[in-house]
């Protein structure tokens, strides 16, 4: 099976079609949900404070709903307009903007308290275009340097993603280190095909001697749903404890949609007795 | 979806454009104001960030008049929460942002910006 990222650009491969697809599906859903709250649980933010997140490639916001959820406020970015037009349908509440990431940011210095990025890094290392600019060493260069001062002292960056070898973990780790990272690589579930999962756990600032966390091990059909589902508990209560934004209820949903209805948007959901309800992995 | 707390961390990022990059300049903006929940710990945390003046200036580009133009030392409920409206429920729908110093124009369509550079101005 080839994977996207050797197909076509990201901007071309998650077209109209696909960017439906992708969002629609429940096995994505169910994988994307899961690998946030992984990824959340590694940014390790103050539980007492609010905070402004980043989500690299935000895509149709399926990250982002979940940080919505826990009450943080972020900004999405993203280079494919069909993912960014799916995300608005979706009624996300982060800042979204069209952007190549591997052509840097322009956010000012210590901008976010963190950032997540969900199953994006390996789309800089397959650069489609010839131009010298583009090259995987220098995109990733431009990126993580622009980062790092986008990131305030002393925060994290999480990101999952698909590295094709050890070489690939290799240049990207030392690229962020040369822009400033500490940091490294956690895999979760290292023994398991299907489970495994690698996450590069960066840090700006914090002395230089953070620890990265474990990995997760064992068996993983078991273990990460109970341990997501207690995740999710905890994160609900958390976002219940008054720090954050409230987490939506019902009847906020409901008055957000009349209001779009009323502004004529189209395609807003119809109500049902599904609407505001949690969703739930489904297995 | 882009609001003046986002703007306001804004700067060009064209190549070669490092000075005088911010903050980007608002034309032909189209504005929705859309409700969102207060959050009093989230906007006085948010205060440090700001670069004041630039955000006073912006606001104004919107026709919004209703911020000091010098930050107040005491942050009471009633500027928190006017703080919050200008930051958090004012949204450019339509319209463009324009670097100050090299005049790059992004435009920002369904809310969305359009940070993409062509070849020849990346950095
Ligand atoms: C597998 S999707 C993940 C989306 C989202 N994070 C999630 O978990 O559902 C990968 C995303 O990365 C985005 N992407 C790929 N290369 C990018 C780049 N150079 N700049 C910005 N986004 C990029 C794609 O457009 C796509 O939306």
């Amino acid at each position: 099976m080839s994977r996207p990222e050797f197909i076509a650009p990201p901007e071309i491969y998650y077209g109209d079609t696909e960017a439906r697809k992708y969002t629609q599906s429940t096995r994505i859903q169910q994988i994307q949900v899961d690998m946030t709250y992984r990824a959340l649980e590694l940014l390790n933010l103050p539980h007492d404070q609010p905070a402004f997140l980043l989500d690299i490639g935000c895509g149709s916001g399926l990250s982002g709903e979940i940080l919505d959820e826990a009450g943080y406020h972020w900004v999405g970015v993203d280079i494919a307009p069909s993912m960014l037009e799916v995300a608005l349908e979706r009624e996300v509440e982060g800042d979204l903007f069209l952007q190549d990431i591997g052509q840097g940011f322009g956010f000012r210095p210590g901008s976010f308290d963190g950032a997540i990025s969900i199953s994006v890094l390996q789309w800089l290392l397959n650069a489609e275009t010839s131009h010298p600019t583009s090259s995987p060493p220098h995109r990733l260069t431009r990126f993580f340097t622009t980062l790092h001062s986008a990131l305030r002292n002393p925060s994290r960056a999480v990101f999952q993603f698909y590295p094709s070898s050890d070489d690939q973990i290799q240049l990207i780790t030392s690229i962020a280190q040369k822009a400033g990272f500490g940091g490294g690589i956690v895999v979760d579930y290292p023994n398991s095909n299907k489970a495994k999962k690698v996450f590069l756990c960066l840090y700006v600032g914090g002395g230089g001697i953070q620890q990265v966390p474990q990995g997760l091990e064992g068996d993983e059909e078991v273990e990460s749903t109970a341990k997501f589902e207690r995740r999710r508990d905890r994160e609900r209560q958390r976002a219940n404890s008054g720090n954050r934004k409230s987490v939506k209820d019902r009847n906020w949903i409901l008055k957000k949609k009349e209001l779009y209805r009323k502004r004529g948007k189209e395609e807003v959901p119809r109500d049902s007795k599904y609407t505001g309800r949690k969703r739930r992995p489904v297995f | 979806m882009v609001r003046l707390i986002t703007h306001n961390l804004l700067a060009c990022h064209a190549r070669g454009c490092t000075s005088n990059n911010f903050p980007l300049r608002f034309s032909d903006a189209q504005i929705e104001t859309r409700k969102a929940d207060f959050n009093a710990d989230f906007i006085r945390a948010f205060m440090p960030k700001l670069e004041w003046s630039a955000l006073v200036d912006a606001a104004k580009q919107l026709g919004d008049t209703s911020l000091p133009l010098e930050a107040p030392d005491m942050l009471d409920e009633e500027f928190l929460k006017n703080l919050h409206r200008v930051l958090l429920e004012i949204h450019i729908e339509e319209g463009s942002m324009t670097c100050p110093n090299c005049n790059h124009r992004y435009p920002i369509s369904n809310g969305i910006p359009n940070m993409l550079l062509a070849e020849d101005e990346i950095a």
